[in-house]
C-alpha cells in the first residue's frame, strides 16, 4: 500500500510539473494564450479545468474499461470521448446551475469555453495510451494533477502579462508574439523540473 | 455588390475550385494569416517530416469532412449542427488514424496523441462552420484541400526552421554541424556549426512562432500604411474569439451584479 501511494505521488508530480500539459505537451494552448490576460480570469479558468478534466478522466476511463475495451471497440475511442466530454460539460453546467449555485458563480462562466480545450480530450486519450484506465483512481488522479499543472502555468503567465502590460516593446511584438516569447521562457524554466523524474 | 462581390481571392472567380485552392494556400492561409489551429502548429513541428505528415493528415480530414458536411448541409437541422459536425470530423480522424497506424507506423508514433486531436483543431471546425455548411460540395472540397495545403506548407516551413537551427538537418539530412553531407572545404566550414538544441525542444516552438507572428505583424502594418485591406489577418490562436467571449461573459456578470 505504501509503495502504491509513493508511485501515485510520483505520477502526479510527473503529470503536473515534469510533463506540464501546456508547456511540454502543447495541449490546451488556446485558453492558455487567450484567457491569461488577468490573474482572476486565469484562476477561474484553471478551477473550471481542474473540475472538468478530473471528471472527464474518470468517466472516459470507466467507459473505456467497461464498455469499449471488452467489446473490442477501442478504435471508436476518439468519437466516443469527444461526445462524452461535450455532453459532460453541458451536464455539469446544468447541475451546478441548479444545485451548487456558489460553485456555478465561480466557475460557470468558463465552462462553455472548455469544450474547445484540447487538454480534456488529450488527457482522456493519454490515460488510455499509458494504461492508466485499468485503475480509475490512477487515471482520475493523473487527470487532476494535469489540470493543476495547467492552472499553475496559466496563473504564472497571467501574472507576468499583468506586469508587462505597459512595457515599451517594439510594435510588431505587441500582443501575441510577446506572450509566446514569455511562454517560451517559461517552458525553459519548466524543463528544470525534469530532474524530479 | 455586383461584379466586385463575385470576385474571389487573387482575381479568380469566386467559389471555383481554383479560387478556393489559392485562397486557402495564400490569401487566407490558416496558420500565417488567419492564425488558427495553433496547438498542432507548436506541438509537431520539431522536424519538417513530422510537420509534413501532420499537415497531410489534416488536409485529408479537412477535404473529406468539408465535402460530407456540405453534402449533408440541407439535412442537418441548424440546432444540432455542432454535434453532427463533430461526429463527421471524428469519423474521418479515426479513419486517418487507422490508416496511418497500418501504413506509416513510425510517423504515427512520432505524432502520437496529436493525430486523434485533429478532432479539436479549430481549422477543421472553422471551415465546416464558415464555408462548407453554406456552399456546394465541389468548392467545399477544394476549400478543404487549399486550406489543408496552406496549413501543411506553413507547418513544414516552421518544422524546417526549427530542425535546421536545432539539429542542423533538413528533412533528416545533415547539412550543418558534424557529419554534414556537403563535401570539401564548404563542408569543413559547415561542420563547425554547433546545433542550438533548444530550438527542437518545446521552448523553441514558442520562440520561432513568436518571431513568425512578429514578422506577419510587420507585414500587416506595412500593408495598412499603404491603405490596403488587412481585416482578414487574425490575432493568433483561437484566442481572439475566446478572449472576446471571456470578456463578454465577465461584462455580463458585472452587469448582472450591478442590476442586483
Amino acid at each position: 500500500m505504501g509503495e502504491t501511494i509513493v508511485n501515485l505521488v510520483g505520477l502526479m508530480i510527473t503529470a503536473s510539473l515534469v510533463n506540464n500539459v501546456v508547456l511540454s505537451q502543447f495541449l490546451g494552448l488556446c485558453p492558455f494564450l487567450g484567457v491569461s490576460k488577468k490573474t482572476d480570469t486565469a484562476l477561474g479558468m484553471g478551477g473550471a479545468c481542474i473540475f472538468v478534466i478530473t471528471l472527464a478522466s474518470l468517466v472516459c476511463s470507466l467507459i473505456y474499461k467497461f464498455i469499449l475495451d471488452p467489446l473490442d471497440l477501442s478504435y471508436l475511442k476518439t468519437i466516443v470521448f469527444i461526445l462524452v466530454i461535450a455532453m459532460l460539460v453541458q451536464f455539469v453546467e446544468m447541475i451546478l446551475k441548479k444545485y451548487i449555485v456558489s460553485l456555478y458563480q465561480a466557475l460557470g462562466v468558463y465552462l462553455p469555453l472548455i469544450t474547445t480545450n484540447c487538454a480534456v480530450l488529450g488527457v482522456a486519450l493519454n490515460n488510455v495510451t499509458d494504461g492508466y484506465y485499468e485503475n480509475p483512481l490512477t487515471s482520475t488522479l493523473v487527470g487532476f494533477a494535469t489540470a493543476v499543472g495547467f492552472t499553475i502555468a496559466i496563473v504564472i503567465l497571467a501574472g507576468l502579462r499583468e506586469k508587462m502590460e505597459y512595457n515599451d516593446i517594439p510594435a510588431p511584438f505587441k500582443g501575441m508574439p510577446l506572450v509566446l516569447l514569455t511562454s517560451g521562457l517559461m517552458a525553459i524554466a519548466f524543463t528544470g523540473f525534469s530532474a524530479l523524474k | 455588390m455586383s461584379t466586385e462581390a463575385k470576385k474571389g481571392a487573387l482575381g479568380f472567380r469566386a467559389d471555383t475550385p481554383g479560387e478556393r485552392f489559392f485562397n486557402g494556400l495564400i490569401a487566407e492561409n490558416p496558420t500565417l494569416v488567419l492564425m488558427i489551429g495553433m496547438c498542432p502548429t507548436l506541438a509537431v513541428t520539431s522536424s519538417a517530416i513530422n510537420g509534413l505528415g501532420m499537415g497531410l493528415a489534416t488536409t485529408f480530414v479537412l477535404a473529406l469532412s468539408n465535402a460530407v458536411i456540405s453534402a449533408l448541409r440541407k439535412v442537418i437541422p441548424n440546432t444540432v449542427r455542432i454535434p453532427s459536425f463533430i461526429v463527421v470530423i471524428a469519423s474521418f480522424v479515426t479513419l486517418v488514424e487507422l490508416l496511418m497506424k497500418a501504413y506509416v507506423p513510425a510517423l504515427n508514433k512520432a505524432l502520437g496523441v496529436y493525430i486523434p486531436l485533429i478532432v479539436v483543431n479549430c481549422i477543421i471546425f472553422g471551415r465546416a462552420e464558415a464555408y462548407a455548411s453554406k456552399h456546394g460540395i465541389v468548392p467545399s472540397f477544394f476549400d478543404g484541400i487549399g486550406m489543408g495545403i496552406g496549413f501543411t506548407c506553413a507547418i513544414t516551413v516552421i518544422g524546417l526552421i526549427r530542425e535546421f537551427i536545432g539539429a542542423g538537418t533538413a528533412f533528416d539530412v545533415q547539412i550543418l554541424g558534424e557529419g554534414t553531407v556537403v563535401p570539401g572545404a564548404v563542408g569543413a566550414f559547415l561542420s563547425t556549426y554547433k546545433p542550438i538544441s533548444i530550438f527542437i525542444q518545446q521552448a523553441g516552438a514558442f520562440i520561432v512562432l513568436a518571431f513568425l507572428i512578429a514578422i506577419m505583424n510587420k507585414i500587416k502594418m506595412n500593408l495598412a500604411k499603404k491603405g490596403k485591406d488587412t481585416s482578414k489577418f487574425g490575432q493568433g490562436c483561437c484566442s481572439s474569439s475566446e478572449e472576446a467571449a471571456a470578456d463578454k461573459i465577465l461584462a455580463d456578470k458585472k452587469n448582472e451584479k450591478e442590476a442586483d
